[in-house]
């Protein structure tokens, strides 16, 4: 498998590790117990296109969203996570 | 000359007659000539028994001329260069070669196993699960152990592999599988066009069938075409033609992998040269034309030596100049077989009769059969009569009824072709069936790639040409080669015509797959007993599952599965293929990853110092580092650590601590930052101190400790343990770019770029004032403990330096950029001589932080939260921070939870060992008393016995209770008492003084 990553072109597999499902997102200060165990706990675990989080630590260390088709490994998009850069968001 | 080639022609073949070459094969002499495979030596020897079967120890022969072999297998070499099962078919001929044929004893020629044959019904499909049933413990005892014997292939070397292999990376626009005419068409489309391309080709010479079959192309006779070709492609620098490669596998996003067997061919490999070398391919475009394989007939005794794939015959014939037999039989359904015919009159052999099952032949074939003086039976071949020694008679069931002879010392066989489909199908592509070549072909394939000639169900020469150069032109289109392709490749198509033919009746055993000894019978009787779903039908009777994967013998079991359950061949469908193509050596795919290169190897600065010092090292992770520093006279390893220990304690040592992971955290929101991913608070630090901090993962148990320094108001200094130093970057480089994106926040790695050395004891002061600038104050009130920030040193290094303490003793941490770890560690014995300075190694640093009862990696379990080692109240309540949330949970703050308290055996004179199981005093060892586990333990020079620290149910209430520790693996049982985990300066006088 390959992954484009934005910022050091298309790599392979083993520059890459994988974390999961990158959709959950964690809950803000103060949030149940219950919320906060669905965020560490849940994931779904989709036969087809799913968004995942990657770690490009043989690179450039950034963390990248990849959305990737888990029967096929087809790879359509790679997204740097929003706080990859010296521009913070918001700022 | 030893030997003698009887069987090879005067003249002809690809064969260097100049370049004899001597082998053994069986510890006989025998000779061949460069160009020759061992196969093709045989033949020319007139060897026709190579090998036994595998469950049957029936006399084999050699089937094939290519690496669908599935009986000609060898062990080539000797000793420990020894390999089992090698193809004799591709084994190419080097001087000396030795091979030993397989699982036969004592000898080929009598085989005491042969008597399996009598037996044979027990050893029918199934034949495990239904013979060996009872009683079950003999399985493992008897059954097992004495079928291995009996049935198997070749004996591994049984000792290291000498040789180096290679593991390698190649980039391309169009990779090609095959040098036939598809192959070389194809990388003249794409190459012309200006692309970028590897063809890949298993053998050692390029050209595939044009070796054997010839032809003319462009009007040139092949072999001149051939070299032509071969020329234009060599002067094209972007066209690299690898042979001895073969592509094994298709993997995701265009990656592919190929085994080059760079010095196979030789005895030994040429000094710091590789045997063998894994490609790992990146192509935007493939094509395979990796051609099609011949397959057999199955009828009674086709595995007798001398019956022969046609093709494989004019293989020996015209290549390699070795004639299989003197007079031919031919068994064939199609038109292609006839080319046999014409090859073997042409090297003056005789013809004993063409068996053509097809209702007719053409007036050609007629006319060149009165002419030669062989007839023409319509039928099929039902039977041979023969043995080790070959080929005699062959047994021809006539179309119509009845019965005919003909006496022949060999058959060659054409069942038509099976286009090779594996390549195609390696991402659960299932090939579709044609009717009008009766032959699976690629149904789509993987991204990127494409079939093209005979892989493609191609068969003609002018097609193969055809579809390989529009192939290789369109490949080069789609990666923007557009260069002038040129116009493609010329030649005649042949004539397609096959009467589909998969199994002939008749007495005896017939084999489907020769290399596993599975029978017509077998598939008849899989379908009898329900197995007829093929990927039932492959596990039952363990059709296809050889070494050779099936190549002659998967298609023509399906064929017969589909006619005894009524169905047709495409109902009946294909296994899924699987890489890799060929076998791969395991050795290839570690490459140079063995043994003291498995892993690469982290050095510490001091390292080199160190070894000079004499010093034991130890694995940490990919890391060496000093274990202890053996003096002369000491006895053993303990007594190494004790002084080392003492002398720390009563004096100074030093220690080189650079494997810790060390991140500067930078940005005017460090402090915050750190704040969400410690449990404790950070952004209240004051400017020039350190603290200890631990982190937890978001399900609230402890993931990593460390020191962190405020060095500046936006700049802090953290540190993580040597095992997790990685992990805590990618975790902390999560949180801040998924996290917390709004952080204004910045790491950067630093675990290489400083040397850390923890000094320590109390003399500490004084070393470092001899190595610090004296205008630094390092005093109490100038440098208190937990003090942390930027000095300079005596000659204006700049180094950081830190007030903390693992062994409990006045100690700092000093760091220094990396290439001046070696000289500080030489100017601090230097420095330290009159203080009697020792260096210690990782043993006294653990033996330390244990008296002082500090938790490390045996703690850090990944079970234990910060309250069980007994860091609870670190947990700030007033702010987020990763895992707050989830470590509230019932079962995280139960108060029976199992907790870090100190051990030590009631019997001062025991050695205590981790992993023992603290059971209450008096009562039977069992899981529902096993109350917690010793973790870390050491001999306390201080305290002058073993001690050690354990994970205890409510250990810290009951500390002073005597306790039992059972150690059912080192069977030992022993009483020890739990107490304050803190042996050494509980109230920590020392660290601060």
């Amino acid at each position: 498998m390959r992954i484009t990553c934005p910022f050091c072109g298309e790599r392979e597999l083993g520059e890459f590790t994988y974390l999961g499902d990158a959709k959950p997102v964690r809950p803000v200060a103060g949030a149940s117990e219950g919320e906060v165990f669905d965020y560490v706990y849940l994931r779904d675990n989709i036969a087809g296109v799913m968004s995942e989080n990657w770690y490009h630590g043989g690179g450039c260390r950034a963390w990248l969203k990849v959305t990737r088709n888990t029967l096929t490994h087809e790879i359509s998009a790679v997204e740097p996570a929003a706080g990859v850069g010296a521009a913070k968001v918001g700022a | 000359m030893a030997g003698n080639q009887k069987n090879r022609l005067t003249s002809g073949g690809l064969i260097d007659r100049s370049a004899s070459l001597n082998f053994r094969f069986d510890g006989k002499s025998f000779s061949g000539f460069q160009g020759d495979t061992l196969a093709s030596a045989l033949v020319a020897s007139g060897v026709k028994l190579v090998g036994r079967s595998f469950k049957y120890h029936r006399p084999r022969g050699i089937l094939t001329a290519s690496s669908e072999e599935p009986n000609a297998l060898v062990e080539l070499r000797t000793g420990a260069r020894r390999e089992p099962n090698t193809k004799a078919t591709t084994a190419e001929l080097y001087e000396g070669l030795e091979a030993a044929s397989q699982n036969r004893w004592p000898s080929l020629r009598h085989d005491v196993m042969s008597v399996n044959q009598l037996f044979a019904p027990i050893f029918v499909a199934g034949f495990y699960y239904k013979t060996f049933m009872w009683p079950a413990k003999f399985w493992e005892a008897i059954y097992e152990p004495a079928i291995r014997r009996a049935a198997g292939l070749g004996r591994a070397a049984g000792t290291a592999d000498p040789d180096h292999y290679d593991k390698a990376w190649a980039h391309c626009d169009v990779l090609i599988a095959g040098s036939g005419p598809a192959g070389l068409a194809a990388a003249l489309g794409a190459g012309r066009s200006g692309a970028r391309v590897i063809l890949c080709e298993e053998d050692f010479t390029a050209g595939g069938r044009l070796l054997s079959d010839g032809g003319m192309i462009d009007g040139l006779p092949a072999a001149d075409w051939l070299s032509r070709t071969l020329a234009e492609l060599a002067a094209m620098p972007d066209v690299r033609i690898m042979t001895r490669t073969t592509l094994f596998g298709v993997y995701d996003g265009g990656t592919y992998g190929a085994i080059e067997r760079v010095n196979d061919h030789l005895p030994v490999p040429p000094e710091h040269q590789v045997r063998q070398r894994l490609w790992r391919i990146v192509a935007k475009r493939s094509i395979v034309a990796a051609g099609a394989i011949e397959r057999p007939i199955v009828f009674a005794g086709n595995d007798t030596p001398g019956v022969m794939m046609a093709s494989a015959m004019r293989t020996y014939v015209t290549r390699y100049a070795a004639t299989p037999a003197k007079r031919v039989a031919l068994f064939t359904n199609n038109e292609d077989g006839w080319r046999t015919v014409e090859t073997a009159l042409g090297a003056g052999l005789q013809i004993a009769a063409v068996v053509d099952a097809r209702p007719d032949v053409s007036p050609a074939h007629r006319s060149l059969a009165s002419k030669n003086g062989f007839t023409v039976l319509h039928g099929s071949v039902s039977g041979v009569d023969g043995g080790k020694d070959g080929v005699r008679k062959i047994s021809v069931s006539l179309t119509g009824g009845a019965r005919a002879e003909v006496e022949a010392d060999g058959l060659a066989i054409s069942g038509g072709w099976n286009p090779t489909v594996g390549l195609t199908s390696y991402h659960r592509g299932r090939p579709k069936w044609r009717d009008d070549i009766a032959a699976f072909v690629p149904d789509g394939a993987p991204p990127g790639m494409v079939a093209a000639g005979a892989a493609n169900g191609a068969f003609g020469l002018g097609a193969c040409l055809r579809e390989g150069f529009e192939a290789g032109t369109m490949a080069a289109r789609d990666t923007g080669r557009t260069g002038n392709a040129g116009s493609t490749p010329v030649a005649d198509d042949e004539i397609f015509s096959l009467a589909p033919l998969w199994h002939v009746a008749g007495k005896g055993k017939a084999f489907v797959d020769q290399q596993h000894d599975v029978t017509a019978s077998d598939i008849e009787l899989a379908q009898r007993e329900g197995f007829e779903s093929v990927e039932h039908l492959k596990r039952y009777t363990t059709l296809g599952m050889a070494t050779d994967q099936g190549k002659t013998s998967n298609v023509a079991g399906l064929a017969i599965m589909a006619a005894v359950s009524g169905r047709t061949i495409p109902e009946t469908g294909t296994t899924i293929y699987r890489p890799p193509y060929v076998p791969v050596a395991i050795g290839a795919f570690a490459g140079h990853h063995r043994d003291e290169t498995f892993h690469a190897t982290r050095l510490t600065p001091s390292h080199h110092w160190a070894a000079e010092q004499g010093a034991i090292f130890v694995d940490t992770g990919l890391w060496k580092r000093a274990q202890w520093y053996p003096r002369a006279g000491e006895k053993d390893w303990l007594e190494s650590v004790t002084r080392e220990v003492k002398a720390v304690r009563s004096g100074v040592g030093f220690c080189d601590v650079s494997t810790l992971g060390k991140i500067d955290v930078h940005g005017p929101d460090a402090g915050a930052f750190l704040d969400r991913v410690y449990i404790n608070t950070f952004s209240s630090l004051a400017v020039g101190k350190a603290r200890y901090g631990l982190m937890l993962r978001e399900d609230g148990i402890v993931y990593d400790d460390g020191t962190t320094s405020r060095l500046a108001e936006d700049h802090y200094f953290l540190t993580a343990t040597t095992a997790k130093a990685g992990l805590v970057m990618q975790h902390l480089e999560f949180c801040r770019q998924v996290l917390f994106p709004e952080l204004d926040v910045q790491l950067t790695s630093v675990s290489d770029q400083w040397a850390q050395f923890s000094i320590a004891g109390p003399k500490t002061r004084d070393l470092l004032k001899e190595i610090v600038d004296p205008a630094e104050d390092l005093s109490n009130e100038g440098f208190p403990f937990m003090g942390a920030r930027e000095v300079a040193l005596r000659g204006g290094i700049r180094a950081r330096l830190f007030r903390i303490s693992f062994s409990g003793e006045m100690a700092f941490e000093i760091s220094v950029p990396a290439r001046y770890g070696e000289a500080m560690a030489r100017n601090l014995m230097l420095a330290g001589r009159q203080f009697g300075v020792t260096p210690y190694g990782t043993e006294a640093l653990g033996v330390m932080r244990i008296e002082k009862g500090h938790i490390a990696g045996p703690e850090l379990s990944g079970t234990t939260t910060a309250a069980d080692l007994g860091l609870g109240k670190m947990m700030s309540t007033k702010k987020d921070f990763i895992g707050r949330v989830m470590a509230g949970r019932e079962a995280l703050v139960a108060p029976d939870r199992q907790v870090v308290v100190g051990i030590k055996a009631t019997d001062k004179a025991r050695r205590l060992r981790s992993g023992a199981h603290i059971i209450p005093k008096g009562q039977t060892p069992g899981p529902g008393n096993d109350q917690g586990y010793i973790t870390s333990v050491c001999f306390s020079p201080t305290l002058d016995q073993w001690i050690g620290l354990a994970l205890v149910q409510r250990g810290r209430e009951r500390i002073g209770e005597i306790v039992h520790a059972h150690d059912p693996l080192r069977g030992e049982d022993y009483d020890v008492e739990l107490c304050n985990p803190v042996f050494y300066d509980p109230d920590g006088g020392r660290q601060r003084g």
